[in-house]
């Protein structure tokens, strides 16, 4: 029982983590340009795949570095040439065009690298135990992960809070025309901000890419708990986004490796087979509705709070 | 006798109005009529229920998005819950021998669509725009995982079959085939365009504009947006829960594919293509989008993406969708200044097409390295035949696309001159979009 605290805190923790790593940059640009990039998953998932081709040719090292580079050139260009022009129809044609966005993407993928997955390995240097926890070994690759993402985290709480260009973006954020009158060039902040968004949920893919599946549908079964997350954090609260994250990584890793279910906490209480439907809700194990728990949390927690946990306007 | 003369005119233009009103839907309900009788193979008479099926769903999806302002990623939840209980629904009334004949059960899949809709549509309708738009998925995807989960009543991955023939026959007819079906389907979408366009013109359907466009202001008069936000959801609700219905007896199956995020996606793209903004829209959006979806799948292994593409392009570019981009011609066509657009709009087309040509022809080539790799580099796409693997077929795409596009800018330039005099004109003369 303690072994399966102890390895699903872990493990819930990286998964917070790296939810993080994405809902972060997502918090920021919703916060920034005032829509919802539906394509974030899609960068994660570029991430993965640039990561995978890149690895294959020069190895992981050069991977993590240039695959994030790449995907933030193709998210600055999705914001120069794309949301900037399509800014002026509206809120619902931005949301739209990032919709669609991630459909081509999916499609483009599907097209380069098939619809099975790829090969995408764990490097050899970092293929080994890194400690043994009661009997299960703990792999050193996901210690890593950790480690990138909280490093990650820790520099952009220090480049937001310390830096002048942070300071210069958090202006922003609330005043863009003051910022702009203050010979700062908006547009071009903007651009920066959705690129390092970007290429932070491709940091995300490039080194989740190995431990799950590296596969064309990786941003559809991302996407929508990406959303839960800021959604339940609290739309455009890095904050929220931050105790979310934590909050579903945790709840679904211990969902997963748990196995009871009604009929067991109940036993022969129970309705036993006096209904198909009545007897699939009974028997279903609760690692089997894991996939559902987060959306579960969502409609419980927008119930009592509907602007999210940390959220404070519309 | 003037006064007289006014009253009879406007008594005149009243009942001509009522007249063009009525019929136009006659006329409409003619056409549908008379459809089976100019394309009566198998084939259209499927492709037609498929777009009638279709024209409901989106006209449904576009209460939400048009007339309240509600971008939903969910809708195809209440349309799979529609079929779903519609397939039940058949099976019960065979199996208990209900008098029950088959053009009712419709009515099955509207009243679920309506009560799903109420159940989960409560939380997510207190919030607009994104949040809604988000909210409104997570709700998806629990009823999506979910449909897996509870086998015994979504059939898992196989999903549940009905047989639509055992029912009550109506004046002899069994609703065995095609045209039956067609019938059927046509009548209900008939029914349910007219339904829908009444409810725009009740108060309820102007208090949903009204939420759309200033929701401060309604809670200003005394309205709770959030109420008829729920309301208009429960509505669109119900007409998605009718085309659900009409698709599982057409299919004669329900599947988990009916409540999944691509058939909600579907449903929002042709929306949005037809164009939100005019009653219209919806339905042109659904008869494209269904015939182009059968039709490029012929011509290319990769339609979807062509489909993703032309989205984003109309995203783009025409922000009104089809309806919208035709409708801003109008003050031009009253004015007779269109001919001078036309004639720009020629001039700017050949570049362009030039331009798209050498797109599809680039992404075909890699289509042809990629998906069908180590296969005869000799291929052939929307009916064209070229050698993938030759240098020049490469280098011909960049030129057509290069050359598209600089010589594409400065006509599209040429063309918002021209319509900008247009314009010009047209106001001149008084006349306003």
């Amino acid at each position: 029982m303690l072994e399966l605290i102890v390895t699903s805190t872990l493990n819930g923790v990286l998964y917070g983590m790296l939810l993080f790593l994405m809902a972060s940059g997502l918090t920021v640009i919703f916060s920034m340009l005032g829509v919802l990039n539906f394509a974030h998953a899609s960068f994660y998932m570029l991430g993965a795949f640039f990561g995978f081709q890149i690895s294959r040719w020069f190895g992981f090292w050069p991977a993590l570095l240039i695959a994030p580079l790449l995907a933030g050139l193709i998210g600055a260009v999705v914001e120069r040439y794309g949301l900037r022009h399509v800014h002026k129809n509206g809120p619902v044609a931005e949301l739209l065009f990032t919709f669609g966005l991630a459909f081509v993407i999916e499609e483009v993928v599907e097209i380069i690298w098939g619809k099975s997955p790829v090969d995408y390995r764990v490097p050899r240097l970092l293929d080994f135990p890194a400690f043994t926890i009661f009997s299960t070994n703990y792999p050193a690759f996901k210690m890593f992960m950790l480690l990138v993402s909280v490093a990650i985290f820790l520099a952009l709480l220090i480049a937001l809070k310390k830096t002048r260009v942070g300071l210069i973006v958090q202006a922003a954020l609330t005043h863009p025309h003051m910022v702009g009158h203050l010979g700062h060039d908006v547009d071009r902040i903007f651009m920066m901000v959705f690129g390092i968004g970007t290429a932070l949920a491709a940091v995300a893919g490039v080194i989740a890419g190995p431990a799950l599946q590296t596969q064309s549908n990786m941003a559809e079964l991302l996407g929508p708990i990406l959303f839960v997350v800021v959604v339940v954090g609290g739309l455009g609260s890095l904050r929220g986004a931050f105790m979310a994250s934590l909050l579903i990584g945790l709840v679904q890793t211990f969902a997963v490796s748990m196995n009871g279910s009604l009929a067991n906490i109940f036993g022969p209480l129970g309705p036993g087979n006096a209904q198909p439907l009545l007897a699939d809700i009974w028997n279903v194990t609760i690692a089997q509705i894991a996939p559902i728990i987060p959306y579960l949390l969502m409609v419980v927690i927008l119930l009592f709070r509907p602007m999210g946990l940390f959220g404070t306007r519309e | 006798m003037t006064d007289l003369s006014n009253v009879a005119a406007l008594l005149g233009s009243i009942s001509s109005k009522k007249l063009r009103f009525f019929g136009s839907w006659i006329a409409t309900a003619i056409a549908l009529l008379a459809l089976p009788c100019i394309f009566s193979s198998g084939g259209s008479l499927t492709t037609f229920s498929l777009i009638g099926i279709s024209i409901i769903f989106s006209l449904s999806y576009n209460i939400l998005l048009g007339q309240t302002g509600m971008l939903s990623f969910g809708h195809a939840v209440y349309y799979g819950l529609g079929g779903f209980l519609a397939i039940h629904g058949m099976n019960l009334i065979v199996a208990s021998k209900l008098p029950v004949p088959l053009p009712l059960v419709p009515l099955i899949g509207g009243i679920s669509g309506l009560f799903f809709a109420a159940i989960f549509g409560w939380v997510p309708t207190r919030r607009s725009r994104t949040a809604f738009a988000m909210i409104s998925l997570g709700v998806a995807e629990l009823v999506a995982s979910s449909s897996l989960i509870l086998r015994s009543f979504f059939g898992g991955e196989a999903g549940i079959s009905a047989n639509r023939t055992k029912l009550l026959p109506v004046f002899g007819w069994n609703f065995g085939p095609q045209i039956q079906i067609y019938y059927l389907v046509a009548f209900w979408t008939l029914l349910a365009v007219i339904a829908m366009y009444a409810l725009t013109r009740t108060p309820l359907g102007r208090m949903c504009n009204a939420v759309r466009d200033n929701p401060e202001r309604v809670q200003f008069v005394g309205y709770d947006p959030h109420v008829i936000r729920f309301l208009a959801f429960c509505i669109a609700g119900f007409f998605a829960g009718i085309a659900g219905a009409l698709a599982a007896i057409n299919f004669e199956i329900a599947n988990a594919a009916y409540l999944g995020a691509a058939q909600s996606f579907v449903v929002l793209m042709a929306t949005y293509i037809g164009g939100v903004g005019f009653f219209i829209g919806p339905i042109i959006g659904a008869i494209f989008v269904t015939y182009l979806s059968l039709a490029l799948s012929d011509l290319t292994t990769v339609w979807q993406l062509y489909f993703g593409l032309f989205f984003v392009a109309v995203v783009m570019l025409a922000p009104g969708g089809i309806t919208g981009l035709l409708m801003k011609h109008r003050p031009l066509v009253r004015a007779g200044t269109i001919v001078k657009v036309l004639r720009a709009y020629l001039v700017a087309l050949v570049p362009t097409l030039t331009m798209i040509t050498g797109l599809i022809l680039g992404i075909e080539i890699v289509v042809q390295h990629t998906i069908n790799a180590g296969e005869d580099p000799h291929t052939k796409a929307f009916g064209v035949h070229f050698n993938a693997a030759s240098p020049l077929i490469w280098l011909l795409a960049t030129a057509l696309v290069i050359g598209g596009f600089v010589v594409g800018r400065p006509a599209w330039r040429w063309v918002a001159k021209a319509w900008d005099e247009a314009l010009n004109t047209a106001r001149e003369k008084g006349i306003h979009a």
